[in-house]
């Protein structure tokens, strides 16, 4: 059990340095910024109490929106995806959650892809939905958040294929 | 009551998430209005300390980039030198004329040296981490240029560390004008690309043409005239057809800044004093 906290205290302080350090000055085309960080949020362990997800979720988001002076909107995008997470693993997953035995390297490569991309749909979503803040600017908001959501999705999938397996 | 007890345990997460979401929400529309963002920001002793750490490697990479800059600047300021030596008159007492001016001049502004040790520019809503706060005497709502031009406003300071507010942020206002004639306007961002500014309100009377230069027309306390901005990459009529919309391309490469200037402004109590004493009598 204290090696999962462990486990789970050095994967966030991971990401959230990659992302500062590498992702944030990426800019792939001018125009991708890649969020990788929010693996963290999407693989965090899934038999973990409700309420303490739903919180650290928050508290991710906003240690991002705290380097980037951005006010609440990555807090607000990763509390989406943690609040979401039950009913798109219940999706893709289908009856295995039910024995609350999930485990992202268990299941086939295609479920887990499926399922890291839904989830970083959602996210990239509502980030950019608060980002510009402008109902006008719809089309602009769901291209932003469609393009880089592939580039998120693509290094999420690489992250988790490269760290998972160790465990077992 | 055993009814409300059981309700509340029964949906007690998704009463958490509506509860995390509000306050997030909050701080949202906080940022989304201009100086009213209080808690979360990067000018604090994390923060800065963590971006300055990187800010240290990534210097080593652009300390020729640094160079050239400061050789072009000590060649534009030598050549001020040289224009001011051979335009003073050889009166002695127009030049003790000259000289006051030229320190009254001088002494409204001055100039407090920062490094940038984080910047954004990818985003709708922009801004930059300076190695500098109030013990460097930077206070909030003073101007940011670097040698080439116009940068941004401070918006939060702490001890050591400053956040400015970039030109590339759909919050950032300021009056801008053309370099020959006095006709000005308002410079703002749409938030999409960081090369290009947007200049609007300017009279349709103005000579405008393409490649002009466009610069700050010292009519707010924060910047000093005459500082560069950009040049005029496009313009048309907007749709009341009385004013002018001047696409700016800027002067300073946004994504690619090292070294900046806070600028103080000494008189500023003063000019906010008067400000506010004909506001008071109207």
């Amino acid at each position: 059990m204290s090696n999962n906290i462990v486990l789970n205290i050095l994967r966030f302080l991971g990401l959230i340095i990659v992302q500062l350090y590498v992702f944030n000055n990426m800019n792939i085309f001018g125009y991708i910024n890649p969020l990788p960080y929010v693996l963290f949020v999407i693989v965090f362990p899934f038999s973990a109490n409700r309420s303490l997800y739903l919180f650290l979720a928050f508290l991710t988001g906003l240690t991002l929106d705290m380097f980037g002076n951005s006010g609440g909107i990555h807090a607000a995008a990763c509390l989406f995806v943690a609040f979401s997470r039950p009913v798109v693993t219940r999706f893709v997953y289908g009856v295995s959650y039910e024995y609350n035995a999930v485990k992202l390297s268990k299941g086939t490569f295609y479920e887990r892809v499926l399922f890291i991309l839904i989830l970083v749909v959602i996210h990239h979503l509502v980030f950019f939905s608060l980002e510009v803040f402008n109902i006008a600017s719809i089309l602009y908001i769901l291209k932003k958040a469609l393009i880089t959501s592939v580039g998120t999705a693509l290094f999420c999938v690489l992250f988790s294929i490269l760290f998972s397996g160790r465990s077992e | 009551m055993q009814q409300i007890i059981n309700f509340l345990i029964r949906y007690k997460n998704a009463l958490l998430f509506l509860f995390l979401l509000l306050i997030s929400l909050v701080f949202t529309v906080q940022s989304h209005s201009y100086h009213r963002s209080k808690f979360i920001n990067s000018a604090n002793f994390l923060s800065g300390g963590v971006y300055e750490s990187v800010g240290g490697v990534q210097d080593y990479f652009k300390l020729k980039t640094y160079n050239e800059q400061l050789l072009e600047e000590n060649a534009r300021l030598r050549e001020r030198i040289q224009r001011a030596k051979t335009t003073v008159p050889s009166s002695e007492d127009s030049l003790s004329m000259l000289s006051n001016i030229y320190k009254d001049s001088i002494s409204q502004f001055e100039f407090i040296p920062a490094k940038v040790i984080n910047n954004s520019y990818a985003k709708v809503d922009n801004f930059l981490t300076i190695k500098g706060g109030r013990r460097e005497g930077i206070q909030k709502d003073m101007g940011v240029i670097t040698s080439k031009g116009i940068v941004g406003v401070i918006d939060k300071v702490s001890g050591k560390y400053s956040t400015v507010l970039s030109v590339l942020n759909t919050n950032f206002t300021t009056n801008a004008q053309l370099q020959d004639t006095d006709h000005y306007g308002q410079l703002q961002w749409d938030g999409r690309n960081p090369n290009l500014a947007q200049l609007i309100d300017m009279q349709q009377q103005a000579p405008v043409a393409v490649g002009d230069t466009i610069e700050t027309s010292g009519r707010s306390a924060i910047f000093p005239k005459g500082i560069p901005i950009g040049t005029v990459q496009d313009f048309k009529l907007d749709q009341s057809k009385n004013f002018f919309l001047i696409t700016v391309k800027l002067i300073n490469d946004m994504t690619n800044l090292g070294h900046v200037y806070v600028i103080e402004n000494n008189d500023l109590e003063e000019i906010k004093a008067i400000e506010a004493a004909s506001i008071n009598e109207q």
